[in-house]
């Protein structure tokens, strides 16, 4: 039983990683009505600029916020100058550009800073929290940044003119332009806030992971996995899939003899995949009703 | 009723072809193949073996059109049959000795199987559920391709050799060159194959699914059924570029069938054209060059360059190389006839 209960606890430190990244993706999910190939490494060059700024002899905090509004400007940048042009282009061509902007940054961030792994500051320490080796302090103070984001964010949704205009652009653009929201700059301000929401991420999971271009691979794939199993229309669902996803995980290469810790990762998928087929719109998601 | 004339307003032209444009695609097509049967003798047997696999990408891309492109479903997993059908050929030729030819037949099958399975648990997915599903299956195949259990088929980690055919009937060729000729029939067989399919009441219903699955089925066509049967066609294509793919390089390892060979397969599809057969093989084309393309430019930033390039061709040709020709075709026939009008008015 407490092998149990650490690995669960295991699980849900690793977990805190992906609830940040799935926050990210249902986020700009809900803004641009795609998902966001590029996110993970949007994060991670964001992460490197963090580093950098770091390097430069700024006190953390300082390095934070600044490397969040920078980031935001990025997105901003990157959805006027890269998508604006794109227009109505088919969706799978919307998601080759996805992946270029990942080959880019990914490079980019490579040719800039080197593939060597690079060690990340963490605000909260590293000493195990109240004593026990279970979590560790930086995990809880993952979990708990992962948290109050999501209650921020939902508010931001839920109770401000601005989130419901970013909403409707999002969910139906024809219409929403003609009730008078300016559907491409909401676009462009979901791209920002994905993309600041996706350097604080990046700055969290640092610590852990270590700092390097390829750094977001696993975890982005991990990420989606956790919005798609809470649902890619509830920021809530994601961060609970997100969870979910590091515990099954954990568990995975625990408890299943032979091939646990050599399947980990398609055991996990498999899993969520089983649950799509049960719940096609996620655990949490709202399910679309066409119209004929 | 009398058709009412509207002044400036031109007759529609007759949906379809018109004879004309059938004789033209059939010279431009015949001229392609003329091209294609003299690489080989024009080429060093590197850049032949280059050409080859750019066919055999081209197949499993059309295979993914097939699925994508005609039935609209969505596939980021394709590099799992590919992986299954190179792995079939390989244990056939290797373990069991049977013929490098025969394994292509019995490697599409295989495939088709897998394939068909799949689309069963797939039929309850959409969009970007079932990207993610196939994603997972892309994802899933290097590890399972590496179990220790499996070891003495596929050969773990360090993969399978795969030897060459001989050259028959003493033909004055090289291995290179004789290979690239029998993946360009295969891939000519396929293509027909496919365009006949397309054709075919088959493949209006495999369409009309894509267009309005529920019309569709109000239609009286059984949406299920046409569905798992189009992801079964599409991995038994895959599953034979596969095979090629493993005669071809003369080895499979579980690394060259990752998630970013999936990646790649999408990428040509979209760059060649969504649901059209003849832009596979410039998705198989690009697929191939492009990267070394970007390498040559810049070592450190190929990454990039390949990035630019791919969001340039993006630009350039939202709907693919298909869409730019039949854009390109589309203006010379209006202004052609624009030409030929006002001679006949002179």
């Amino acid at each position: 039983v407490e092998l149990l209960l650490h690995q669960v606890l295991a699980g849900l430190a690793t977990g805190a990683i992906y609830a940040c990244m799935a926050l990210a993706i249902v986020m700009i999910y809900q803004a641009i009505d795609h998902l966001n190939f590029a996110q993970g490494e949007m994060a991670m060059f964001s992460t490197f600029v963090g580093w950098q700024m770091m390097q430069w002899g700024l006190p953390y905090w300082g390095a934070f916020f600044a490397t969040v509004a920078l980031s935001f400007l990025a997105g901003v940048v990157i959805e006027r100058v890269v998508f604006k042009p794109l227009g109505d282009a088919p969706v799978l061509s919307h998601i080759v550009v996805f992946i270029a902007l990942f080959a880019i940054i990914n490079s980019a961030a490579g040719f800039i800073w080197e593939f060597t792994i690079k060690p990340f500051p963490t605000p909260f320490g590293t000493q195990p929290l109240f004593g026990h080796g279970l979590i560790s302090a930086h995990d809880a103070g993952m979990i708990a940044i992962t948290v109050i984001m999501l209650v921020l964010l939902y508010m931001f949704f839920r109770y401000t003119r601005i989130g419901l205009a970013m909403r409707a652009a999002a969910a139906n653009p024809a219409s929403a332009r003609l009730v008078g929201i300016r559907v491409g700059w909401m676009l462009a301000l979901g791209w920002g806030m994905a993309a600041s929401l996706g350097a604080v991420a990046g700055m969290l999971i640092a610590p852990v992971v270590f700092l390097e271009p390829n750094m977001m691979l696993s975890i982005l794939v991990y990420g989606f996995a956790g919005a798609v199993l809470g649902g890619l229309t509830s920021p809530g669902g994601a961060v609970v899939g997100g969870f979910s996803v590091g515990v099954i995980e954990n568990l995975a290469g625990t408890f299943i003899p032979h091939v646990g810790q050599e399947l980990k990762l398609p055991i996990a998928l498999a899993l969520i995949v089983a649950v799509l087929t049960v719940r096609p719109s996620g655990i949490f998601g709202t399910r679309l009703v066409t119209r004929v | 009723m009398e058709p009412i004339a509207v002044p400036g307003l031109k007759p529609l032209a007759p949906a379809g072809p018109t004879g004309q444009a059938i004789l033209w695609r059939r010279l431009v097509l015949t001229g392609l193949l003329v091209l294609a049967l003299l690489l080989p003798f024009a080429f060093k047997s590197f850049i032949v073996f280059q050409l080859t696999m750019a066919m055999v990408y081209a197949i499993a891309i059309l295979g993914l059109n097939l699925l994508t492109g005609f039935n609209g479903q969505f596939s980021l997993g394709h590099s799992a049959f590919f992986a299954v059908g190179a792995y079939a050929a390989a244990i056939m030729i290797e373990g069991f000795d049977v013929g490098a030819y025969w394994t292509l037949p019995a490697a599409g099958a295989i495939c088709f199987v897998f394939g068909f399975l799949f689309g069963l648990p797939a039929l309850r997915l959409e969009g970007i559920y079932l990207a993610l599903a196939t994603f997972a299956l892309a994802i899933a195949m290097p590890p399972i391709l590496k179990l220790s259990p499996l070891e003495p088929w596929t050969g773990g980690v360090q993969g399978i050799l795969v030897s060459k055919p001989d050259v028959p009937f003493g033909l004055p060729l090289s291995q290179d060159q004789w290979l690239y000729y029998v993946v360009l029939a295969v891939g000519l067989v396929l293509a027909l194959g496919a365009t006949n399919l397309v054709d075919s009441r088959t493949g209006r219903a495999v369409m009309a699914i894509r267009d309005n699955p529920i019309a569709a089925r109000a239609m009286g066509i059984n949406v299920s059924l046409y569905k798992t049967l189009t992801f079964g066609v599409s991995a038994f294509y895959t599953g034979i570029a596969g095979a090629l793919g493993a005669v071809a390089v003369s080895f499979v390892a579980p690394d060259s069938f990752t998630f970013v060979l999936a990646i790649g397969l999408f990428v040509g599809m979209v760059v060649g054209g969504v649901g059209s057969i003849p832009g596979a093989l410039f998705g198989g084309l690009f697929v191939l060059f492009v990267p070394n393309i970007a390498e040559q430019v810049s070592k450190g930033l190929a990454g990039a360059v390949y990035g630019v390039i791919l969001i340039l061709v993006i630009y350039l040709m939202p709907t693919g190389a298909a869409g730019l020709v039949r854009l390109i075709v589309h203006k010379l026939a209006l202004n052609w006839r624009r030409k030929h009008r006002l001679t006949q008015g002179a």
